[in-house]
């Protein structure tokens, strides 16, 4: 290889290196001046309400729905491994552990990613190709205050009780494959599981989890829809864009939070 | 353009430059005055710097060079707060509207009053409807913006402008993709609305001779200058030869029909045959 093709090569990786964290740069001065600027968003509640409904009550049966399937597979899966050693009863602990502190908030989040997440990024980019959040300025209301922050706060609010129902209802998926097809008993599946299951350990650390992962999404998906290109295919681009930085976004920080959070001797 | 009295203009541009790349100027040196009361028409061919001299106008771009002056501010020195409450005395109609999507007819007209101004609901209700009844859409107020015609959602965007009574209108190509009917209501509507408010406009606008029935005054841009100015007369009978092809909508002249190409033999690769 020749000295001109590495430098070229070199010369593209730094300049790949520097656009992003150039544009992380400025995503975490527009997540600044987005908290700062939510004024708005917060003492007109209705707004921000409107997009706990867009994105939180509008995501609910892909949620619910997700949520009961993943909670029959891991009773089907868990039962065949416990019932080789004779641990069925247990079955409760396997789905409640694996849904509260991993599957629950993982999941909901890449589907809320998916669903609302995508939705929030075409909606503010097609305001800015259709030149509203313009006009909005031009009325002298900040678009940030007006359009992004409710949709970030609405966000934030909507992940952790989707994150929550997906959980619940995983659970009930779990007994209802355990308990009334397979047959495990009923007392031992929920009392054990009441057992093992800690409020702070597992139920909060989820619910953390749950928390950081909205805030990770709706952060990104406000942001690629702000930055996006007037265009057709750059809010195309920007959609896809949202989807899968907010998916690797959210495996990257559970693998953080799971080493934080369950490593290191502080679990019993 | 001469004041008529001797009242300050309501925009005044003084040796303005501006370019995204300071090598490259998308406007080079403009001076143009504006008196209250007055409809100026902007016009130019696409892409002559006319709509960035109107974000100039409008604080969305600040001048590399030179001032601009608006409504008695310097907009060079103005931050987000005073740009803000200039733009409070301002209106904009945008070239399709840009009306809000997930908004009635109606919440778009309120919108700004309810932004800006603690109105009970009755008497902006009385508000709404009287705006909406200026541009003659107060029956359509319950419509979706996406059930509306060009033209109609021209009216909306228009009536949504002058909510709040600005002192000036700007318009952004507010003739584009219009049929004759809608296209004559605008014209009388932006005359119109410019006395009845005690306003001042400006009409950016490559539509020259739609435009010069209804301006009293015209700056000519090409090429990031102002090439003429004078009343739509003067424009009319202009020696000036860009003006003159603009005005007479003539394929060829200093505005080439070809954009820059190698010959057209080598591009057939007639000489090698």
């Amino acid at each position: 290889m020749r000295v001109a093709d590495v430098r070229a090569r070199l010369e593209r990786l730094g300049s790949g290196v520097t656009f992003h964290v150039l544009r992380l740069g400025f995503a975490s001065r527009f997540l600044g001046y987005l908290v700062v600027h939510s004024g708005t968003a917060l003492r007109r509640f209705r707004l921000t309400m409107a997009q706990v409904y867009f994105a939180g009550v509008l995501s609910l049966i892909i949620i619910l729905v997700s949520g009961m399937f993943v909670g029959m597979v891991l009773a089907l899966q868990g039962y065949e491994t416990l019932q080789r050693f004779g641990a069925s009863e247990s079955l409760g602990v396997l789905v409640a552990l694996s849904l509260v502190r991993e599957l629950g908030p993982v999941v909901a989040g890449l589907l809320f990613a998916s669903r609302a997440g995508s939705a929030i990024t075409a909606e503010i980019g097609l305001m800015k190709a259709t030149e509203q959040l313009s006009a909005m300025e031009m009325m002298a209301v900040d678009p940030i205050a007006r359009v992004v922050a409710p949709r970030f706060w609405g966000g934030f609010i909507s992940m952790p009780l989707l994150a929550a129902l997906f959980s619940a209802m995983g659970i009930f998926g779990g007994y209802v494959v355990g308990v009334q097809l397979i047959g495990v008993d009923a007392g031992a599946f929920w009392s054990q599981m009441q057992a093992a299951v800690d409020l702070r350990n597992d139920i909060l650390n989820g619910v953390i989890k749950s928390v950081v992962f909205g805030i990770a999404v709706t952060w990104i998906a406000v942001y690629e829809g702000y930055d996006a290109p007037p265009t057709a295919e750059g809010v195309s681009r920007a959609t896809t864009r949202t989807v899968v930085t907010s998916s690797l976004a959210i495996l990257f920080l559970d693998f953080i939070l799971t080493a934080l959070m369950f490593t290191g001797g502080n679990h019993q | 353009m001469q004041q008529s009295s001797g009242a300050q203009p309501i925009v005044e541009i003084r040796s303005l430059w501006f370019g995204y790349d300071p090598a490259r100027p998308v406007l080079r040196d403009i001076n143009l005055e504006i008196p209250r009361g007055s409809v100026v028409g902007i016009m130019g061919q696409s892409g002559c710097g006319k709509t960035t001299l109107l974000r100039v106008i409008m604080g969305a771009l600040r001048p590399s060079k030179g001032e601009a002056r608006v409504l008695g501010q310097l907009t060079n020195a103005l931050d987000v707060q005073g740009l803000y409450a200039m733009r409070r005395k301002m209106g904009m109609l945008f070239q399709f509207g840009a009306l809000f999507t997930d908004m009635s007819v109606y919440e778009n007209v309120a919108f700004p009053l309810r932004e800006h101004v603690a109105l009970p609901e009755d008497l902006l209700n009385d508000l709404v409807t009287m705006k909406l009844n200026a541009v003659g859409l107060r029956g359509a107020a319950h419509l979706a913006p996406t059930e509306l015609s060009g033209g109609m959602a021209r009216r909306v965007a228009l009536a949504r402008s002058i909510a709040l009574d600005p002192q000036l209108m700007l318009y952004d190509e507010p003739f584009t993709g219009l049929d004759p009917i809608s296209f004559g209501v605008i014209v009388r509507l932006i005359r119109e609305l410019n006395d009845s408010l005690g306003a001042t406009s400006i009409i950016v606008t490559h539509d020259v001779q739609e435009a010069l029935g209804v301006v009293d005054y015209v700056y000519f841009m090409a090429a990031g200058r102002v090439i003429a100015q004078g009343s739509p007369d003067e424009i009319r009978r202009s020696a000036e030869p860009f003006v003159r092809q603009f005005v007479n909508g003539s394929s060829d002249g200093p505005v080439p029909f070809h954009y820059p190409a190698p010959g057209y033999d080598a591009d057939l690769e007639l000489a090698a045959s």
